[in-house]
């Protein structure tokens, strides 16, 4: 491709959606072909091969435990971090179903939560506003925690399209004896997992595993009962055959970023500080979510006038891979619901999301196509 | 939420437009309404619900409200005060 504005040697093309999912680590990979070698058998048999199986199977979740600070005995793989995400929370609301069957929570959580709530027979779903950032407040989500018939609520550690951080903490001691699960797939691996939940949950594909592993941790006396069928696996919370060498692999990437995620964070949070201030100089552009208390890796914006579909796609003819939360871009033609609980623009909407890897000259290199790529969009629709 | 009927000074009818077209229909237009009148958008698209409000935060002009069009279509009413 060749660059109208003459810059030489444009590092395209460049993934910039890791939000969506990251791409392997080193680190898993050679685990991962390792670990198929060695981790075929069914852990629960009682020869050899199954031996060697259960082996890497304990040794995944220690060093999982260990890398999120909890106990082994409260990690369970999970064929998915949306499967983590439904057999976590259900599993609570049905722990608690004698007290009530109401589930509060934040207007910005990730639609496997609302999905879940959607699904589940008699559960009522109250959702908590959030500000222009997209943070509850503490005494809101508290508040509508605080009325009988509250079986549990959900907040996120952080939000997957904006970025904001929630306050978890203080959320969690505020509640009082209503259970908290946490979405922790946003960050998980990059930042310290927050405290003062029941139930949390992970996902590998986001911070460098495999797909295909799901992390469910239930908090060591926790009122959490299996919501689906059982099955009879090395771990009676979780579902069919244990995906051994992908959960190794998934162990072998989280010990690999949490080691590395300093310098890591520091380097991608000043990146996205440039992408922040080179969205917010592009006229009527308005950049989402908090500057400072957010995740490292991503950004969101939105520009007036423009069209998410056609902005995505002419970012990836320049060799840019970004997502977008504009009505537009989804199949159900309806926007971000995070981006409406914000009151923020949702057309012309795209977030840009790091790798470990990604340089400043491909940041740079977005940035320099983007204001033009923005321009000739509104030039044709006339704006 | 029972807003009372509204008559704007211009209507732009956008029952038809996806998003951004309803926007993009409002800026065009919100020059033809002197300052300090109504101009409404017709607009069956659910982005609207939320970026008529953000452009109007984002253009310094006022969101007035949400009310219905007489065949049930929603009405976003913006006052243009600059």
């Amino acid at each position: 491709m060749t660059n109208a504005s003459g810059q030489s040697e444009v590092p395209v093309p460049a993934y910039l959606d890791t939000a969506s999912s990251e791409p392997l680590h080193p680190a898993a990979r050679e685990t991962f072909l390792v670990a198929l070698d060695q981790g075929y058998a069914d852990p629960r048999r009682l020869h050899r091969p199954a031996r060697n199986s259960r082996l890497l199977l304990d040794n995944a979740r220690e060093v999982v435990a260990d890398c999120l600070g909890v106990r082994p005995d409260e990690v369970t793989f999970t064929p998915s971090g949306t499967d983590a995400v439904h057999r976590g929370l259900l599993g609570l609301l049905a722990g608690r179903a004698r007290v009530g069957s109401t589930l509060v929570h934040s207007a910005v959580e990730h639609s496997a939560v609302l999905h879940a709530a959607d699904w589940a027979e008699r559960v009522e779903a109250v959702a908590v506003p959030v500000d222009r950032l997209g943070r509850v407040a503490v005494e809101d989500l508290a508040r509508a925690a605080a009325h009988p018939g509250v079986a549990a609520a959900a907040v996120q550690s952080a939000n997957h399209e904006v970025g904001t951080i929630q306050l978890v903490d203080e959320i969690a001691e505020a509640l009082g004896e209503v259970p908290l699960f946490v979405d922790a797939c946003a960050s998980a691996g990059r930042l310290p997992l927050p405290g003062g939940w029941a139930v949390a949950a992970a996902s590998a594909h986001k911070w460098g595993g495999p797909a295909g592993v799901g992390v469910l941790l239930v908090r060591k006396g926790a009122r959490w009962r299996n919501p689906f069928p059982g099955d009879d696996r090395i771990d009676e919370r979780s579902t069919g055959f244990e995906n051994v060498p992908a959960a190794l692999a998934a162990a072998a990437a989280l010990r690999a970023v949490t080691a590395e995620r300093d310098e890591v964070n520091t380097r991608q949070s000043a990146l996205i500080d440039s992408v922040r201030a080179a969205a917010a100089a592009i006229s009527d552009t308005e950049v989402v979510g908090d500057s400072t208390d957010r995740l490292p890796h991503l950004v969101t914006f939105s520009c007036l006038y423009v069209d998410g579909e056609a902005l995505v796609h002419a970012l990836d003819r320049h060799g840019f891979g970004v997502a977008s939360g504009s009505a537009c871009t989804a199949s159900t033609l309806t926007p971000s619901h995070v981006l409406e609980a914000m009151g923020a623009l949702t057309h012309g909407n795209v977030r840009v999301s790091l790798s470990r890897d990604t340089t400043s000259a491909e940041v740079a290199a977005f940035l320099s196509v983007l204001p033009e790529v923005v321009r000739d969009l509104r030039a044709e629709v006339g704006m | 939420m029972n807003t009372p009927k509204i008559t704007p000074d211009l209507e732009l009818d956008c029952r038809d437009l996806l998003c951004p077209r309803p926007i993009i229909e409002l800026a065009r237009h919100v020059a033809d309404v002197e300052i300090g009148q109504l101009i409404g958008v017709v607009a069956h698209d659910v982005a609207a619900r939320t970026d008529v409000p953000a452009w109007c935060r984002m253009r310094g002009q006022e969101y007035v409200g949400e009310d219905t069009a007489p065949d049930g279509a929603p009405r976003y009413v913006v006052r243009r005060v600059s």
